[in-house]
């Protein structure tokens, strides 16, 4: 196995693999978002159910926020391979070619250049993502644990929060245009017959979730969403107060 | 036609330590059907009238097929036509337009003087794998081992690289991935290359490692400027063919025999 990672055939094969499961999880996530697109609903927005089926999620066979913190292990541990594997690929690939003489550019696509830099802003995008809505450390707009439908309401509401979502969904698109057709080739699962597909099939996929995801911001901010029930959250205070 | 021709300069015997420069020379008078290497001969005729060093540049054949001539014009390995640089004629240019001609850059690919680059790294990823098992002696049976025409079509479109090391030169990560791909390629599939099929490609991806070529990002560069159009198809087969060898199973009575 260590042989595997150490060749730079076998390391990229590492950096597809680790990238389909993140892929994966990007699917998942999306479809859990468009939850909120049901709206406040009538006692608990179904976003907000969806949000504590997550945590309760195999009980009582296993613990609280078991699978939750598997699926966590699981996407940091891809992620760091993900990353050390393309920093030591990327060194590689430098010291290949003799300094100030980068290749003209021929006919590759701009997503396979920007790749580095896509995936660099990725990942500041994914800790600030992370500090907003799991460990809610950003306090520009309310944010309070559990009431999911109201802290995205309130961070959509906010012109700039929806742009740096709106961006990185565009980074996000353009790193998996070409990654998600690469993954097929490095892993050597694709075929000649194939390719033009495998290459379409990428383009598409990345429209269903560049759409899935931006749609739910876009709503929030255009008010076709309706406002949390403050309602709701007058009675849980009441009941903390009494 | 006339050109002006910007043409790269290392290492006149003088100095071990030269980096390399650009020279400017005025050429006058070529024919348009002269090949870029036919204009290079003139130049050097002249260059060697004026007393001057001639410009070291590698070539054998000139009819594209060798895979010996190396030159990058105009920033493109081999030129703008996607054939070997003899191929490509002077009326593939603009009359009166400055040339830029370069050798392949690649670390691995040293500069031996001029445009003219070592591509021993090459033959070395061929030593490590390129080749099969045979038994000399008396001409097989020609039946004895069939191969399907779709199969014989692979091995062909693969083994019709000429090694001229365009792939190289032309990728950004300076990869050799669609040069041992199409090797891999030609081997693998056919019936003659089975007995050596995992060790081969491990074989030579180990040495491209050893060299220190790079490692493919998928761009795709390597197949544009390839003058025998192999498709980056036989780099996914080299993926294929790589995984499927380290993945695989080794069956037990191996096991015990490579420990002892």
């Amino acid at each position: 196995m260590l042989e595997y990672w150490r060749s730079t055939v076998g390391k990229k094969q590492f950096v597809a693999v680790t990238g389909a499961i993140l892929v994966g999880y990007l699917i998942l996530h999306m479809l859990g978002n468009l939850n909120s697109a049901f709206g406040p609903g009538a006692d608990e927005a179904r976003v907000d159910w969806y949000a504590h089926w997550l945590r309760t999620f195999g009980e009582p066979l296993l613990p609280r926020e078991t699978i939750l913190w598997v699926v966590r292990v699981v996407l940091l541990g891809a992620l760091i391979v993900h990353i050390t594997g393309i920093a030591q690929l990327v060194k590689r690939n430098r010291e290949a070619r003799p300094a100030n003489f980068p290749a003209k550019r021929i006919g590759r696509s701009v997503e396979s250049m920007a790749m580095l830099g896509t995936g660099i802003l990725l990942l500041a995008f994914i800790i600030f993502h992370i500090l907003q809505f799991t460990t809610l450390s950003i306090h520009v707009t309310p944010v309070e644990e559990g009431a999911v439908y109201a802290n995205l309401y309130w961070v959509f509401q906010k012109w700039y929060f929806l742009a740096i979502y709106l961006a990185a969904l565009v980074l996000v698109g353009m790193h998996l245009r070409h990654g998600i057709w690469s993954l097929f080739q490095t892993l050597g699962l694709d075929n000649p017959s194939r390719n033009q597909k495998l290459r379409h099939g990428a383009t598409a996929l990345v429209v269903i979730l560049v759409i899935g995801f931006g749609s739910v911001p876009v709503l929030f901010f255009t008010d076709v969403l309706d406002p949390p029930r403050e309602v709701a959250l007058a009675t849980i205070l009441s009941g903390v107060f009494t | 036609m006339n050109f002006t021709l910007e043409i790269w300069r290392q290492f006149d015997g003088s100095d071990e330590e030269d980096k390399g420069r650009f020279e400017t020379f005025k050429v006058t008078d070529i024919d348009p059907d002269a090949s870029i290497l036919e204009m290079l001969d003139q130049l050097n005729e002249r260059l060697s009238r004026e007393k001057k060093r001639n410009i070291a540049f590698d070539s054998d054949c000139r009819e594209g097929i060798c895979g010996t001539c190396a030159l990058v014009i105009d920033g493109t390995p081999h030129g703008p036509q996607q054939v070997t640089s003899c191929q490509t004629y002077m009326r593939d240019f603009i009359d009166g337009q400055t040339i830029t001609i370069e050798p392949f850059r690649a670390s691995t690919f040293p500069v031996v003087r001029d445009l003219a680059v070592d591509r021993g790294a090459l033959d070395r990823v061929i030593q490590a794998g390129g080749y099969i098992s045979t038994t000399t002696g008396p001409q097989p049976d020609p039946n004895a081992m069939p191969v399907a025409p779709e199969v014989q079509e692979k091995a062909m479109d693969a083994a019709i690289c000429i090694g001229c090391g365009a792939c190289v030169a032309a990728c950004p990560n300076g990869a050799a991935m669609l040069f041992t791909g199409a090797k891999v390629t030609h081997l693998n599939v056919l019936p003659q290359g089975q007995p050596e099929r995992e060790s081969r490609v491990v074989g030579m991806v180990e040495q491209m490692d050893a060299e220190g070529f790079g490692g493919c990002t998928n761009y795709g560069e390597c197949s544009r400027v390839c003058p025998q159009e192999i498709s980056i198809d036989v780099i996914g087969m080299l993926n294929r063919e790589y995984r499927k060898a380290k993945t695989k199973r080794k069956p037990k009575t191996e096991k015990a025999m490579s420990t002892q």
